[in-house]
């Protein structure tokens, strides 16, 4: 059974959006409220890492802070433009990372920003899904290697 | 005046039959990539059923049938745009064919020489010249919109000066639908000694061309935007300037005569065809310019105008939409882009999508001019011969629903 995902749980990944969930599904009220309302949105004013990320086939963007005290995150915000679903990722990861050591920051998984959502989706609403982790992965790095 | 009604000629394309979502198919992205008749599918497998071989190469009857149907193929794309036989070159795509131009044409430009775009150019007629202008110090400089989304000609006439060796615009643009002045940048471009490139690529699908009316001196255009396959692009040019550029691409039948030391390059077209070419693309792509000269290009174009102004009050009347992009039909053709009040593109598309609505959400490769305007994308509706009335209504109804979702609107 090795090919099965880590977690178990089979890949959402191979079917359209709309064969997993009736569109209303996606756009339920949590994701749309996080949209309207975003949580840790706008630049921290002190941070140990930021990290931009772009989505080439959309323009969307997403750059987060993140900022550390005593090896844990103290507070992580973001900014940037995107649709429904990468804004509510971004807010969910946000308050999600708070509390969490570098280490747990790297284990984070796209299962795990699913569950967050609470929706299942296809190949391309999955980047928009994963555009605010890409951010954090690529964000420890730099910070990791001392780039920043 | 023909009716959007007397133009009903979805039967002939295969992919429109299907449903999306268990809904009937409403494709309104035929500027990414139009739908192909069954004729354009049918003319690549007789291709490769009946005629698979080479070409220019082969002295037996299949290479023979494959080489006159391949410059048969050119023979009909140069009467389409009313060129000569020798001034028709297949590339790969319309990008191929500017990237064919922006290395050519620079070859012979000095350090501090100027190349003059617009602000709305597609990636694929702003990147090459911006890349080659840097690595040989050349400078490029970009016509400005007026307010009502169209080309400031009094800037044009300021930008194109005696520095000014090449002028590259787009004939209509594929993000605001605006038809451009050809003629009259082709004037201001000769009088100071500069050539003027026409990316066509949302042109010939659309409307009309004749490269001698326009007068312009290069003409690209894609074969899959025209009904025609993936992986065709046609590139247009005078002959007496073809024949100075230097060749693109080298390899073989685009030489004469090859020794170890030197060579000499091929008779036009085939001096900027090197390889193998893409056959049965060309024979799809002769197949598409045969089923758009039966429409008539003059009633392919009354077609989509009708539906555009259709689409522009419509879509005008929406509390919370925003039309990005002249707001008559005059001088612009039927691609219309738009924002919706609090949804962004991408979800808008999806909602679409559940109601089986094919769109464009995005930048449309088009980055500059959104930064410009100062908006991450838009969504995108284009036009072509088989769309209708109906697929409007049904996307304004879409757009409603996606309102209501996003919690504004009933």
């Amino acid at each position: 059974m090795r090919w099965l995902p880590p977690s178990g749980r089979r890949s959402a990944s191979l079917a359209m959006d709309s064969e997993l969930m009736g569109i209303e599904e996606i756009y339920r009220e949590h994701i749309l409220d996080l949209y309207k309302h975003p949580h840790n949105s706008g630049k921290l004013p002190a941070y140990a890492f930021r990290r931009r990320e772009l989505n080439p086939v959309c323009g969307d963007q997403i750059e987060l802070f993140v900022q550390l005290s005593g090896g844990k995150v103290a507070a992580a915000s973001f900014v940037g433009h995107g649709c429904a679903i990468s804004q509510a990722a971004a807010s969910l990861l946000t308050d999600f990372v708070r509390g969490r050591d570098l280490a747990s920051l790297k284990q984070v998984s796209r299962e795990d920003i699913m569950q967050m959502l609470g929706i299942t989706l296809g190949p391309v609403r999955m980047k928009c899904a994963l555009l605010p982790l890409k951010a954090l992965v690529k964000g420890v790095e730099d910070y990791e290697a001392g780039n920043q | 005046m023909i009716t959007m009604q007397q133009l009903s000629l979805r039967r002939d394309f295969p992919l429109l039959q299907q449903e999306n979502n268990g809904k009937p198919l409403v494709y309104l992205d035929s500027a990414s990539t139009s739908q192909k008749p069954a004729s354009v599918i049918e003319a690549m497998n007789r291709y490769y059923l009946t005629m698979n071989a080479n070409i220019h190469r082969g002295v037996y009857r299949l290479s023979q049938e494959a080489t006159a149907a391949y410059e048969e193929a050119h023979r009909k794309v140069a009467a389409f745009i009313n060129a000569g036989f020798e001034e028709v070159i297949f590339t790969k795509s319309a990008t191929e064919s500017l990237n064919l131009l922006a290395y050519t044409l620079t070859k012979s430009m000095l350090q501090g020489e100027e190349i003059v775009l617009t602000q709305m150019e597609h990636h694929s007629n702003l990147v090459p010249w911006q890349q080659i202008a840097k690595e040989l110090g050349l400078v490029v400089k970009y016509i400005r919109l007026t307010p009502d989304f169209r080309l400031d000609m009094q800037h044009a006439r300021e930008m194109i000066n005696v520095k000014t060796k090449i002028v590259s615009v787009c004939h209509m643009s594929n993000v605001l639908g605006t038809i451009n002045p050809i003629a009259e940048l082709a004037s201001l471009a000769h009088a100071q000694g500069a050539v003027l490139v026409v990316d066509g690529a949302q042109g010939l699908p659309h409307l009309p061309v004749d490269v001698q009316f326009l007068d312009c001196d290069f003409y690209a255009a894609s074969g899959h935007k025209m009904l025609g396959p993936t992986g065709i692009g046609i590139l247009y040019g005078k002959l007496h300037l073809l024949d100075k550029l230097p060749p693109f691409l080298y390899g073989g039948d685009m030489i004469r005569e090859v020794t170890y030391a030197d060579s000499t390059f091929n008779d036009l077209p085939w001096k900027f065809e090197a390889g193998t070419p893409n056959i049965a693309e060309a024979m799809g792509l002769a197949a598409a310019v045969d089923y758009l000269r039966s429409v008539g290009m003059e009633r392919v174009q009354q077609h989509e105008a009708a539906l555009t102004v259709y689409a522009l009050a419509k879509l005008g009347g929406m509390p919370g939409v925003q039309v990005i992009g002249p707001a008559t039909d005059e001088q612009r053709g039927g691609v219309i882009s738009f924002t919706v009040e609090g949804i962004h593109t991408h979800d808008l598309a999806a909602v679409l999508d559940s109601e089986g609505i094919a769109v464009r959400g995005g930048h449309h490769c088009a980055m500059p001019l959104m930064g410009l305007l100062g908006i991450a994308g838009t969504t995108r509706i284009s036009f072509s011969v088989y769309n209708t009335q109906e697929e409007v209504d049904a996307l304004a109804a879409a757009i409603r629903k996606a309102q209501r979702i996003f919690g504004y609107g009933q």
